[in-house]
């Protein structure tokens, strides 16, 4: 986190000393900047001062001063903490310039601030809504909208609490269904938008081509076996040739945001283990983090909680890539050979994660200011058995069976390249970011929780293709395991918790975003506290979204069969992208 | 050839035991349904997961007869809905539904499904499938455990024994009604409900200015 007097004597505010101040409010960070000098400014601080990734771009609507806000959270490639700058415009008329010519990697961020919040980003080559469908009626996250089943501003709601009576949202509703409509919508004078906007945008034809040859657009998903879920690809394809390639997401947009906004911070959590639903217990981390750097010193996270934490995140990252890859096989067409072998290691992990929380998937195991609870009997030697014994042999054997095998080194070699200027340019995180030949890693570069006192490697390989993603993944997993044999040698007796749980608590007004190395990558919680029990905006950052911004490059020219294993290759969880 | 497939009170002699069966046709078409009821490949979102985890070896799928997962609607029996139903998915999973032939089979499989879950509160979330598909069976949990999925499928062959060739909806004369398609509008329309569309639009605006009157 920055400090204060470091923002007041900042160089960047020599280099403008016109339209941009720092952020004075308290709790608040970083700069403000004027939304006439933005693409300078953005410009100067990713060519003169090295901050060349940008993480997360996030707008907060301030209904009570007017205002929206745009919050921007910039990095260097090599390492260190963030510098955050913000704009603010009226909330009326809500406009901003665009920094996609910046940082590409802005993309389907301003998108998804203009589909939910209804801030203009000017100059953008592609605004149009990207989680909810075009013609939808309003900026759901704005904070005088209201859905149809609205009940109360913030919870709990009075109907829950004891004393209330409980009743069935569909029963208040006139339609019965969780619908409302604009007072002035006309059914027989209405014909829906639909995707011709969208076709239109990828229907393209060469000119001076001597052969007439036509393109064909097609659309894979969002019901596809090799979609990963319900992701949905447009592809204008000539012959077999990817021409252009539009992600279109949204159709597991459960409202993450919208809910969070209502709920308690205690609340947040279990709906966190639902963004990545395969790896659960990093999103508690990430959330868990923002909440903990609001409270500041309030709270201090006992030794034996830290080790938990990062035992459970790392047994986290293994499911997680042992699941990748299994995945990725079957994208190449090892029907379902490979991901059964991947599925036995991770049922036995996941055994663990049910002694110690309860729940296989949903892990819910994370507090603040520590874990919910200690080990049962048994689990220690269980873990011990894993990680020394059975892990290492099985990856082993996993890596023997598949790396140097003909067919997949024939597809995935060369295929799906993304360069390092590219990666970073379009804030790819993760394996997909150092598998292109960047060593970032949020545990080294900017270290949470006690990663500085655990011995590894960040996994780096030079080719950014399929085949490199697919052995960064290999790499990580052996990185975490001697992770967890440090950990689990080092864990230490006493509370893995601060003070007694709680279940309603104050959180100092302010704004704090909290970022963990998350399985898929770089996971970011926005958090913004208005004093109150439940937060004023909380977003998430999340990798899987935001490593789709570099899918079409990594597609353009290649096969549409190899769409498909790009896909998989940069391994997104649906729960986590649309959110 | 199983003992189960038998009819009670025929005594097969030891010898043809095995090769031969006194049985109903009602018995034997469900016999073979109940074995061969092809799950389509189709996950939405956490209980997918569950899903796969339940195909693989620990807990084998196979052993019910339903580990060929069908990507394609036109060759798959059962239609796993496997997590939450949101607006814009939900015109592509009824497409999907009425692309099925019968006989076809809903398994709502976790909370969402079943009537929106943790999401329901959402705007973009349909509280539970049931409100566009007949479902045949409920699985609870967020995400159901494979052992619950399990159950929940061994329900639906219970129920398919339960059929009778006489009664059920598919041999019946006429066509099978489709079920009609939810359009994207402002919010989610459902054309059934197009008839008194206006009459519950005016309704919801009164009660919204009356609210704020008061």
């Amino acid at each position: 986190m920055t400090d204060t007097t470091l923002v007041a004597e900042h160089p960047l505010l020599e280099r403008f000393p016109e339209g941009v101040t720092p952020d004075e409010r308290k709790g608040y960070e970083g700069f403000i900047v004027a939304a006439d000098r933005l693409v300078e400014f953005a410009t100067a601080l990713r060519d003169e001062f090295g901050y060349d990734y940008l993480s997360s771009v996030t707008g907060v609507d301030y209904l009570p001063d007017g205002k929206m806000e745009v919050v921007y959270h910039a990095y260097k490639s090599t390492g260190g903490g963030a510098l955050v700058f913000k704009v603010q415009v009226p909330r009326e008329n809500p406009v901003v310039p665009s920094l996609v010519s910046v940082y590409p990697g802005a993309d389907f961020q301003e998108r998804e601030a203009w589909d939910l919040l209804g801030i203009r980003f000017e100059g953008h080559p592609n605004l149009k809504r990207i989680l909810m469908w075009e013609g939808f009626a309003g900026h759901p996250l704005r904070k005088d909208w209201k859905e149809a089943y609205f009940e109360e501003e913030k919870k709990p709601f009075g109907s829950r609490w004891p004393g209330g009576a409980v009743h069935r949202a569909e029963d208040e509703n006139p339609f019965g269904k969780n619908v409302v409509y604009p007072p002035d919508f006309d059914p027989e004078k209405w014909t829906p938008v639909g995707d011709e906007a969208l076709y239109a945008g990828l229907r393209e034809f060469k000119k001076d081509d001597d052969l007439k040859t036509e393109q064909v657009v097609v659309n894979l998903g969002p019901q596809h076996p090799s979609t990963h879920g319900v992701f949905r690809m447009v592809v204008t394809l000539d012959g077999e040739t990817v021409v252009r390639l539009e992600p279109v997401m949204g159709y597991l947009h459960r409202n993450h945001e919208k809910i969070g906004e209502r709920n308690t911070y205690l609340m947040n959590i279990p709906f966190t283990d639902r963004l990545d639903y395969l790896s659960s217990m990093s999103n508690n981390w990430g959330y868990v983090q923002a909440v903990e750097k609001l409270l500041g010193d309030k709270i201090q996270v006992p030794e034996r909680a830290e080790y938990l934490r990062v035992i459970m995140a790392e047994f986290t990252r293994i499911v997680n890539h042992i699941f990748a890859i299994g995945t990725l096989l079957n994208d190449l067409g090892a029907y379902f050979t490979p991901m059964l072998y991947a599925l036995e290691e991770r049922e036995l992990i996941l055994d663990i994660f049910e002694a110690v929380s309860g729940s296989r998937m949903m892990c819910n195991y994370f507090r603040f200011g520590g874990v919910a609870r200690d080990l049962p009997p048994g689990v220690y030697e269980k873990m011990r058995d894993l990680v020394f014994e059975r892990l290492p042999r099985k990856i082993d054997e996993l890596d023997r069976y598949l790396t140097e095998n003909e067919v997949v080194r024939a597809r995935c070699e060369g295929v799906g390249v993304l360069t390092p200027e590219e990666a970073i340019a379009f804030s790819a995180a993760g394996p997909v970011l150092r598998a292109s030949g960047v060593p970032y890693d949020v545990r080294r570069a900017d270290p949470y929780g006690i990663y500085d006192r655990f011995e590894f490697d960040v996994a780096v390989r030079y080719h950014g293709d399929v085949y490199d993603r697919y052995l960064i993944r290999l790499d990580e997993i052996r990185q975490s395991i001697r992770i967890l044999q440090q950990a689990l040698d080092q864990l230490p007796e006493g509370d893995v918790i601060f003070g007694s749980p709680k279940y309603s608590m104050r959180v100092p007004a302010g704004e704090a975003y909290g970022r963990v190395e998350g399985p898929k990558g770089e996971l970011g919680f926005y958090v913004v506290s208005d004093g109150s029990a439940n937060p004023w905006r909380y977003h998430v950052r999340a990798p899987s979204f935001i490593n789709l911004t570099a899918l079409s490059r990594m597609c353009e020219g290649d096969k549409v069969a190899d769409a498909i294993i790009i896909l998989g290759s940069i391994d997104i969880v649906l729960g986590e992208t649309d959110r | 050839m199983p003992d189960e497939l038998n009819a009670k009170g025929y005594d097969i002699p030891p010898e043809m035991q095995n090769t031969v069966a006194i049985t109903t046709l009602d018995k034997l078409y469900n016999w073979g349904r109940r074995y061969s009821a092809w799950p389509m490949m189709f996950g939405l979102a956490c209980c997918a997961i569950e899903m796969i985890a339940t195909a693989a070896s620990r807990f084998d799928l196979a052993r019910f007869g339903m580990e060929i997962m069908r990507p394609s609607p036109r060759q798959a029996d059962v239609m796993l809905v496997s997590g939450t139903v949101t607006k814009k998915m939900v015109p592509q999973i009824v497409r999907l539904y009425n692309q099925m032939p019968e006989p076809k089979y809903v398994v709502a499989m976790g909370a969402c499904a079943s009537g929106g879950g943790p999401f329901k509160e959402g705007y973009n979330v349909v509280s539970g499938i049931d409100k566009f598909l007949p479902v045949d069976v409920y699985i609870p949990g967020c995400p159901p455990t494979p052992q619950a999925l399990l159950y929940g499928l061994m329900k639906l062959q219970e129920m398919m024994d339960k059929q009778s060739i006489k009664s059920v909806r598919w041999y019946q004369k006429g066509d099978l009604p489709e079920i009609p398609v939810p359009i994207l509008g402002p919010d989610l329309i459902d054309p059934r409900d197009y008839p008194d569309f206006e009459f519950k639009l005016r309704q919801a605006y009164a009660e919204k200015t009356e609210e704020e009157a008061s």
